[in-house]
């Protein structure tokens, strides 16, 4: 009885969250209804017993996804010189674009619907968990049976920061990714900025360490390390890296590269991507954890954005 | 016992979070919301973990229980901070160009 | 036991709801951002909560992760209001700013 009260008052807190975020007219409010969007389907996915997912959906979606759309509006308006226009667009527009999202859920219910009944894939992946080199059954589909998803999205990542880069003026390329933050010495942010980081490292990296076994993994630990990043340069106590830094570069790259070249390998241990189950232990580890790097990095990068032109200072 | 000293604390917990949303809604500007806010939901969340703290399984659950509720307070601390200072100078009585004119005639005015 | 935890997160989902009027209002983004740290603390205790009531302690690190990237929408959000995204919302005066900048770095 509690427990139904307790879903259906999170469904409406959810829709009601929801439709703040999309029908807002403020382009900031719904950056806000977006950030407690993404708290709220956290607590969702709990509900369902999702762990793993509401772990990725706090860490990207709460956290780092609202300090991205943040950042993004600020930009907008200095660029624009003012606050940016919502809602503003032509009516046809909007039709158009409500026509086809119905359109796609008409088609992705109908898809759906005439699903045969699901067997689940649960049976599966018990099975073959002793073989997969990892305790943890999501990690062993994120990386093992499905590695697939993982390698592209790895590389999606990669894809959205060159696009984000190619928003840089000629003259600022090369230069710091950003703006460059300033604070007094012995601020509540330059404090606040001291002390966050040493806890933000212990958890990213625990939650890395854990995924083998429980929740956890390079996606949840590399979004909770691009954060303290980001952190400590808001805090200004660090600068950006140049976009042109070789060690940035590196790291930018090593998860998608070593994972990439494992698959490829793998076409010796039988077909792409498969890892021989008698290595797959430690391999899954060190995927793990090339791809924490790039993923902080790359999510930290994908935050700070394009070099600005310095001699706007 | 342990049941009952968690049922208290997770209730005293909720009283304040009741509170600070109460004052939230309620208060007419933002310097006064955010004093309502600060304390409540720390203290809150606080007297939840408290609750919480002796149902845990082992020492691992409850260091991480006492990290989340030190957390929570480090962050909102810094930031209620921070947004105080960008918030609109105190006394300014927001709510009155929001709503209808004030007509309840509530808000503190400073010079 | 396990209902009463759920009594309590219903409440703080209440709570939760009357936050998102605020965001709703306004009037001001630092009321908005406000609203929405209050949330992300109920959403911690109601975490904390399911927690206890499934007896599946692994649900405290996603607490855990909540906790620790709560402050970085509003720093991040506080510097964004700053007029070049910059800069330290404690320099307030004029003088300041202009000492800051000057400095050789």
């Amino acid at each position: 009885m509690i427990a139904s009260i307790f879903d259906l008052t999170l469904c409406l807190v959810i829709l009601a969250a929801a439709g703040a975020a999309t029908l807002g007219r403020d382009a900031f409010m719904a950056v806000v209804f977006y950030i407690v969007y993404g708290i709220l389907i956290a607590m969702a996915w709990l509900r369902l017993g999702a762990i793993d997912v509401a772990l990725a959906e706090a860490a990207i979606g709460a956290g780092l996804t609202g300090v991205l759309l943040l950042a993004a509006l600020a930009r907008v308006a200095r660029k624009a010189g003012k606050e940016p226009a919502s809602a503003a667009s032509v009516p046809a527009t909007t039709i158009a674009t409500a026509l086809a999202a119905l359109v796609i859920t008409i088609g992705i219910a109908y898809a759906f619907l005439t699903l045969p009944e699901p067997q689940g894939l649960q049976g599966h992946v018990a099975e073959n968990l002793a073989a997969s080199g990892a305790e943890n059954p999501v990690t062993a589909v994120l990386l093992n049976f499905r590695g697939w998803d993982t390698l592209l999205e790895s590389i999606v990542l990669l894809a959205a920061l060159l696009g984000i880069w190619t928003l840089a003026q000629d003259e600022a390329w090369g230069g710091r990714a950003g703006l460059r933050h300033v604070t007094r010495p012995g601020s509540v942010l330059a404090q606040f900025g001291r002390i966050l980081p040493p806890i933000g490292l212990l958890v990213g990296v625990y939650l890395v360490w854990a995924g083998s076994k429980q929740p956890g993994g390079a996606f949840q630990g590399g979004t909770v390390l691009a954060a303290v990043w980001i952190v400590t340069i808001m805090a200004g106590l660090m600068q950006a890296p140049r976009v042109a830094d070789r060690a940035l570069r590196a790291a930018l790259v090593i998860g998608p590269v070593i994972f990439l070249a494992l698959a490829v390998a793998g076409i010796f241990a039988g077909a792409f991507l498969v890892l021989p189950p008698a290595h797959a232990g430690w391999l899954i580890l060190a995927v793990e954890a090339v791809l924490t790097l790039s993923i902080a990095a790359t999510l930290a990068m994908l935050v700070f954005g394009p070099p600005e032109p310095e001699e706007k200072r | 016992m342990i049941d009952l000293f968690t049922i208290v604390m997770t209730a005293a917990g909720l009283i304040f979070f009741a509170a600070g949303t109460l004052g939230l809604i309620r208060f007419p500007d933002t310097h006064s919301r955010l004093h309502a806010l600060t304390k409540a939901d720390n203290l809150g969340l606080g007297l939840i973990a408290l609750g919480l703290a002796v149902q845990v399984p082992g020492p691992a659950d409850l260091f991480k229980l006492i990290l989340i509720w030190a957390l929570a307070i480090l962050a909102a601390g810094a930031t209620a901070q921070l947004v105080a200072r960008i918030a609109a100078p105190a006394g300014l009585g927001d709510d009155e160009k929001a709503q209808d004119g004030g007509s309840d005639g509530q808000e503190r005015r400073r010079p | 036991m396990s209902s009463w935890y759920l009594l309590v997160a219903t409440g703080l989902l209440l709570t939760i709801a009357g936050a998102l009027w605020r965001v709703w209002r306004g009037p001001e983004q630092a009321d908005r951002m406000m609203a929405a740290q209050l949330v992300g603390t109920g959403g911690v205790g109601v975490i904390l909560l399911l927690a206890a009531m499934s007896g599946d302690w692994a649900m405290l690190d996603v607490a855990l992760v909540l906790a620790l990237l709560a402050a970085l929408a509003a720093i991040a959000f506080v510097k964004s209001t700053r007029g070049e995204g910059e800069g330290d919302p404690e320099d307030d005066t004029p003088e300041d700013r202009a000492s800051e900048d000057g400095a050789p770095r």
